[in-house]
């Protein structure tokens, strides 16, 4: 049992955080997010060239191998930066599933190009109407000659419109509930048939609606067995709450930090408001959700691979509800000891405030969690 | 970064699983493991189990008579011997007046005081609070004059858990009334047979006796049971304050204490159904199970940075506030499992000899009462507010 790291994870986590502090100012992040695509190319590339983005690829194809400790940290210091690369969705969602049910030559084509950053996909999974259940799938998917027909909607896709590959869920049997049944398929973006709304969301980040009529794909473009892709659309699912959990404890800490530095200099009544008891309990309040928070990011890192399905799911939930809580109280309590300057759009701390509401509610928000959490638990043996 | 426990610590949880589960009296787990306060004779006798075996100090180095134990293989004991039904051992020798003596004590009085901490011989109790000095411990007014080869010391201390069993009292007291609060203070060690020396007991709203007023009058005090030097008190009060780190938080007993929830609340029915089923009343109780999830890992990171020999810090004061918070939310739901059978309350005159209700709800509503007290003492929660937010956020 110990929580230290390796020389090569101590190099690569200061390698990141330095990269983001240099790269991702205030100034040169308000830029990024009001480009066209709302993320920097330029960014994607040095990302790519740090290794960063190859962490969840198998060796064989110039990766790291699906390395959760460098992951977490790595995610830790995205988040410390807010950045707004498409790095959950490609990096860490698509890659996992491509890796995870792909045939050599699937692998083979997208892999290396997406740790190189010349290629990105993201998984488009949820449904209007589907809320967290991963399982609840209803967009089809007939077959037609030896390929594939698809129909259905896809509900806030993540940076669908800078992907060249959409991992699109669909029903090749089932009830519109049920595990089995569900196959996924890698759809180009421009296919005929694939149309896109795409708009900003809460945390300046873009995302689509998708919407599949009568897309045709090829038997090629089916990704893993057919009817069978539940259980890995789960395993990265759980890979990517791991990840989403390390972002949120890196802007956690970010925002508790600015907010303690505020309170110090801050004056109201001829005395910095941080020496208000009535704030700093407040803000140690704030301080034990975030150790409490970076502590189950640590659990939910190293369970996320876990080999038990049962198990991996109890401890990625439980982080997820943590971490959730965390980011909505640490969030709101942040904006509310800056008081009027909190609210401003030129400050930060609203940037970090939006960001904390999009991950609560991402991946299945806090209510789903602890839900998902009393399921697995009592389904388990209690042991001792 | 490893979360799982290395095969060496793997085999020492092996060897103390299998001596505690062997060694706990059967009629002392029982009373344990349903939450029935142990009395003191069977305290005292596991404490002499234990140190028969050599485990009677499990957070003492060798050299003065422990096994020796790094901060991961305490924190392993504690797991153990709260799942074996062990009761919980007294922290005022092991944890508190020990380990300064060892600190700050002479090599006589080292003799002499500590080799009866772990072998039951000496049992000690804390003189800190007073009447007029909760929070503001330093204002505390208990004198000690010096006066030949004595102190003579004249005050009332209050709070004191287990005075009516204990031995001797290691007490804070005033030396130099001139000085500044925190600087006229000085560690002293009394034996409570000395005349003028008064026990009154206090009777808690559980209806026990657990703690103690001690009154003192011209007790006299040789000077060779001063710990360290004059007025220097506070700095060992502080350095005794920060030192019981590694189970503050109380995680093992919690994890015992969730599972004994959980049996409660799927023997209680609801609608028919077990109350364990009930999705609000399971959506609470997983809220406090992930909570103490997030604690544990919380408590292995400050443990483990501990073994590393990092200098421990105030994140104690964290471990403790959440720890409280637990403890009592499980105490809360524990009683409300069990409803209005929580409520029949044992008097002074006796009542029914046969317990009302399941068996299992006895004693569920005085123990809520009881826990109450976690977050006010060793430091009120809001005191370990203010140690946070001066010592870790500088504010």
């Amino acid at each position: 049992m110990d929580f230290d790291l390796t020389r090569e994870q101590h190099l690569l986590s200061d390698a990141v955080q330095r990269f983001v502090a240099k790269e991702y100012s205030f100034a040169a992040r308000e830029a990024i997010l009001d480009s066209k695509e709302g993320w920097s190319r330029e960014i994607w590339a040095k990302l790519a060239e740090l290794g960063l983005l190859g962490l969840q690829v198998p060796e064989e194809h110039g990766g790291m191998g699906g390395a959760s400790v460098e992951t977490m940290l790595t995610m830790n210091a995205l988040g410390r930066g807010l950045l707004l690369e498409p790095y959950l969705p490609s990096a860490i969602l698509a890659t996992a599933l491509i890796r995870d049910l792909g045939s050599a030559a699937q692998r083979e084509e997208l892999l290396p190009a997406m740790a190189a950053g010349e290629r990105i996909a993201v998984p488009a999974h949820g449904e209007p109407g589907a809320r967290d259940d991963l399982a609840r799938v209803g967009t089809t998917a007939a077959r037609s000659g030896d390929g594939f027909v698809l129909n259905g909607r896809k509900a806030v896709v993540p940076h669908a419109a800078s992907a060249e590959a959409l991992l699109v869920s669909a029903r090749t049997s089932g009830a519109p509930d049920e595990r089995r049944g569900i196959s996924l398929f890698i759809v180009p973006r421009g296919a005929p048939g694939v149309s896109l709304q795409t708009y900003r969301t809460l945390d300046g980040q873009r995302a689509s609606d998708v919407a599949l009529r009568d897309v045709r794909v090829p038997a090629g473009g089916l990704l893993g067995p057919e009817g069978g892709a539940f259980e890995a659309i789960s395993a990265a699912w759980d890979l990517g709450i791991a990840a989403i959990c390390a972002e949120a404890a890196g802007a956690l800490q970010a925002l508790l930090d600015t907010t303690v530095e505020y309170a110090k200099t801050r004056k109201q009544f001829g005395v910095p408001i941080g020496k208000f008891q009535a704030l700093q309990h407040r803000m140690v309040e704030m301080l034990i959700q975030v150790e409490q928070a970076r502590s189950m990011s640590y659990l939910a890192a190293i369970r996320a691979t876990d080999g038990d399905p049962a198990e991996r799911r109890r401890a990625v939930s439980a982080a997820k509800v943590v971490i959730g809580q965390a980011c909505r109280k640490v969030g709101q309590e942040a904006v509310q000891i800056h008081g009027g300057m909190g609210m401003t759009d030129e400050l930060h701390v609203g940037h970090y405030f939006k960001r904390l509401t999009a991950i609560e509610l991402s991946l299945g928000d806090t209510e789903h969690h602890l839900e998902t959490f009393v399921r697995e638990t009592a389904a388990r043996k209690e042991t001792a | 970064m490893d979360l799982n426990f290395t095969a060496a610590e793997q085999a020492f949880r092996e060897e103390a699983r299998s001596f505690l589960r062997t060694s706990v009296p059967a009629e002392t787990r029982d009373k344990v493991l349903s939450g029935v306060r142990v009395p003191w004779e069977e305290f005292a006798r596991w404490q002499r189990i234990l140190h028969a075996h050599g485990w009677g100090a499990p957070n003492w180095p060798k050299e003065f008579g422990g096994p020796g134990w790094g901060p991961v293989e305490q924190f392993i004991f504690e797991e153990e011997a709260a799942n074996a039904g062990a009761p919980g051992l007294s922290p005022f020798g092991l944890k508190m007046v020990g380990p300064v003596i060892m600190a700050f004590g002479n090599a006589e009085q080292q003799r002499r005081f500590l080799p009866r901490i772990p072998s039951g011989e000496q049992w000690w109790c804390q003189g800190y609070s007073e009447p007029g000095s909760g929070s503001d411990l330093a204002s505390l007014k208990t004198r000690a004059e010096r006066r030949g080869d004595h102190y003579v010391v004249n005050g009332q201390k209050t709070w004191i858990t287990l005075a009516h069993h204990a031995d001797w009292i290691f007490c804070l007291v005033r030396t130099d009334p001139g000085a500044k609060a925190q600087q006229g203070i000085s560690f002293l060690l009394i034996d409570m047979k000395t005349p003028g020396i008064t026990v009154r007991p206090i009777i808690l709203m559980d209806g026990e006796h657990e703690v103690n007023e001690v009154w003192f009058e011209d007790v006299r005090v040789p000077a060779e049971n001063l710990v360290g030097k004059e007025n220097q008190g506070w700095t060992y009060a502080k350095f005794l304050l920060g030192h019981e780190r590694t189970n503050i938080a109380g995680v093992a007993v919690s994890k015992r204490e969730l599972r004994r929830l959980k049996r409660i609340a799927a023997a209680e029915l609801k609608d028919g159904r077990p109350l364990l089923e009930d999705p609000s009343f399971a959506a609470r109780i997983a809220q406090v199970e992930i909570d103490l999830m997030a604690l544990e890992i919380t408590n292995l990171r400050v443990v483990s940075a501990e073994r590393e020999r990092r200098a421990p810090g105030p994140e104690v004061s964290l471990l403790k506030i959440k720890g409280t918070e637990i403890q009592q939310a499980i105490s809360e739901l524990m009683m409300r499992a069990a409803g209005v059978y929580a409520l029949p309350f044992p008097d002074a005159e006796g009542g029914p000899s046969a317990p009302i209700g399941p068996p299992h709800a006895a004693g569920l509503g005085a123990h809520y009462c009881n826990l109450r007290k976690t977050s006010i003492y060793g430091g009120s929660n809001e005191i370990q507010k203010n140690i946070i937010a001066q010592t870790i956020l500088g504010l």
